[in-house]
């Protein structure tokens, strides 16, 4: 019987199967930062053991750091010894470290693919949740703990049971305005954010065939959202022209025997999956989130449901705290709610073609009064691309505030937050509680709906927005 | 690490569903490098309400967290771990956890054992009726156990053989891989040459 995609790149790692234990998987690259790695490299430093492969690992500084000033010592003092402890354990370990202020930092999981380390058929980990990013590359790449990332660290392996495969095939294009965001976050709304749990998925079909490398990592950067272990879609055409000619990608013979490899990771035609799901793209619209899970989303042109429309007791339950906490009352649609701070960045949606996209829908327009929109690339090579491209002057000139690279405000470590029961919509992953500040509130939304939003004041598409200013004077 | 048999402890009912890693311990609490200390951030936001389960003195010194499914979603922080261990957690007890919290739990010590959600809220209506009241859990049995008599519960919990093995025993995974090393090496001489490195030979 064939293999699936997922099986296909699993079986090539096994270092060692046994029955009953879980199998021994090889980590083809391992990635670093500041927040969860100081306790695993204090681990080998107690043991006496060394970093098994310092050649397959790479760190840079992007959780905790700021965005404004990057290139004065960090303000807060436990913020600046966790950057320091890095640094300390990259170069004690020999560890490759793109540190604030070199052209190579960034998030993560933006520098990984932008340098090409990340590879299709690859296994990647690092101590993030959105590490399924990569497997927009068709790699396995998974978030761990910190144990594990000791434990990758001395070992260059990790002990994982086999998941079962899901396939979630979204047939199908997706109308003009509605995005790669946007159809995650509709497929997430339909799973619940644990239905995944237990499954590498492979999305697959016409809708994500068509989708850009950007594209394809937002879908896979939200897999851990509706709890799935990892997320991964086959490498095609589209992959190899994004690869090809990065820093750290094969030349030569090399690329060569590598495209050769990478054209057999594909599902084979008699492969089963344990569970498969079908979308159609064409009928997805703009879709935004009203609660405090990923999974509690709606199309924008809907409204803010009731406890009463849920039937399951806990999803009532969900409901009622979920519209507590965000201030929201049953019934009102969604274009009458009012923003604070519009937040385009993050692992999700901070690449160029992101910030491109914004900008075609600011230009020529102005930020609301009252509302503040934030635009923080997603490494420092995207934040040099768009000044190239003149987009940093499309936002300033917009009133908006153009920052330095980090994850900043999708999770509120550094100093970018929401101030108790501000509002945002972000382009970001997670609206849990206090997520992007203690008691801030935030509304999930794509690219273009956050630019039209930073326009509007209320949550909107592009379509929502009057004739630009371009011109009158 | 210690081994984990059995424990008994207060029990603690937290009644919410999707309780995500945020919520057990905010982003601003993880600057330390330590893996100690971080009781203080452990549900940080819910802790400034007075009827928040944990701030009422029943329930400060529980030990077994009862909580609703998906349980541990979002970050793969393990500080939400050590959160709820510094805190003097023991076992946490849902109908369904995520994954990375369920393994990081497994590599620290902190036992999450998965019950149906039946259990969960037969658990829920006697530990909120006798505040205060005990909740044991048996990794050699897989049994968890609270209140006496005709009212008692009594159900088995599912934790996979390999993580309970560990646990039993109080393993340190690291020091089993290791004993592995000529099937690393192995596995690393078949390498194919044109895989990435970060660091190349000059």
């Amino acid at each position: 019987m064939g293999r699936t995609l997922a099986e296909k790149v699993w079986d090539e790692h096994v270092v060692r199967s046994a029955q009953g234990e879980p199998d021994l998987l090889y980590i083809d690259l391992h990635l670093i930062h500041e927040v969860t790695s100081p306790q695993a490299f204090e681990g080998l430093r107690l043991a006496g053991r060394e970093v098994r492969r310092p050649d397959l690992t790479l760190a840079t500084e992007d959780h905790n750091v700021p965005t404004l000033d990057w290139d004065k010592p960090i303000a807060d003092p436990v913020s600046r010894t966790q950057v320091d402890t890095l640094r300390r354990n990259a170069g004690e370990f020999g560890v490759r470290l793109h540190p604030l202020g070199d052209v190579e930092q960034g998030i993560v999981h933006v520098v990984g693919p932008q340098l090409g380390l990340t590879q299709p058929g690859m296994t990647i980990v690092c101590g993030d949740s959105h590490t399924s990013t990569h497997g927009a590359f068709g790699a396995i790449a998974f978030g761990i703990g910190t144990s594990e990332v000791e434990h990758v660290l001395a070992t260059q392996t990790l002990m994982q049971a086999k998941p079962k495969t899901m396939s979630v095939t979204i047939d199908g294009s997706l109308p003009a305005g509605v995005t790669a965001k946007d159809m995650v976050l509709t497929l997430i709304a339909h799973t619940g954010t644990g239905g995944g749990q237990g499954y590498i998925v492979e999305y697959r079909g016409q809708a994500i065939e068509e989708l850009s490398m950007e594209g394809r990592m937002t879908v896979c950067n939200m897999s851990i959202e509706w709890g799935a272990k990892a997320g991964l879609i086959a490498p095609d055409e589209t992959t190899f022209a994004y690869i090809e000619g990065r820093p750290e990608a094969p030349r030569g013979a090399d690329w060569e025997a590598a495209v050769a490899h990478w054209r057999t990771l594909v599902t084979d035609d008699d492969a089963t999956f344990d569970k498969e799901i079908v979308l159609d793209a064409s009928t997805m619209t703009p879709f935004v989130t009203w609660g405090t899970n990923p999974g509690q989303g709606v199309p924008l042109g809907g409204t803010v449901p009731a406890p009463e429309d849920f039937e399951e007791p806990n999803a009532r339950v969900a409901t009622e705290k979920a519209l507590e906490y965000m201030g929201l009352t049953a019934g009102t649609p969604m274009r009458d709610i009012r923003v604070d701070t519009v937040f385009v960045g993050s692992c999700t949606n901070g690449r160029i073609e992101d910030l491109r996209l914004a900008a075609e829908v600011i230009r020529g327009h102005r930020v609301a009064a009252g509302t503040r929109l934030l635009v923080v690339p997603g490494s420092v090579r995207v934040r040099l691309q768009a000044e190239e491209e003149g987009l940093d002057l499309v936002f300033k000139e917009a009133g908006a505030e153009w920052r330095g690279a980090g994850c900043s405000m999708c999770l509120g470590m550094n100093p970018d937050q929401l101030a108790p029961q501000e509002r945002s919509a972000s382009t970001s992953n997670r609206n849990f509680e206090g997520r992007q500040g203690k008691g801030g509130r935030t509304h999930l939304v794509s690219v273009p709906v956050a630019a039209a939003t930073a326009v509007r004041g209320t949550l909107s598409s592009p379509a929502d927005l009057g004739p630009t200013t371009e011109g009158d004077d | 690490m210690d081994a984990f048999t059995t424990h008994t402890g207060v029990g603690v009912p937290l009644r919410r569903s999707n309780v995500d890693t945020d919520q057990i311990i905010p982003a601003v609490y993880l600057k330390r490098v330590t893996r100690t200390g971080f009781e203080d951030g452990l549900f940080a936001a819910w802790r400034n309400d007075p009827d928040f389960v944990l701030n009422r003195s029943a329930y400060a010194a529980g030990s077994v967290l009862v909580a609703g499914p998906d349980f541990g979603t979002g970050s793969s922080r393990e500080h939400a771990v050590w959160a709820l261990q510094n805190y003097g957690f023991k076992a946490v007890i849902s109908a369904r956890f995520a994954d990375i919290f369920r393994g990081n739990a497994g590599k620290a010590g902190l036992l999450a054992a998965e019950v149906d959600d039946k259990v969960v809220q037969r658990l829920w209506e006697h530990l909120e009726a006798n505040p205060g009241a005990s909740v044991t859990v048996d990794l050699t049995s897989r049994t968890v156990r609270a209140g006496e008599g005709e009212e008692a519960i009594v159900d088995s919990f599912d934790i996979d053989d390999y993580t309970r093995w560990r646990l039993l025993e109080g393993l340190d995974d690291i020091g089993i891989t290791l004993g592995h090393d000529a099937d690393i090496a192995a596995y690393e001489a078949g390498r194919p040459a044109w895989k990435p490195a970060t660091q190349h030979a000059r």
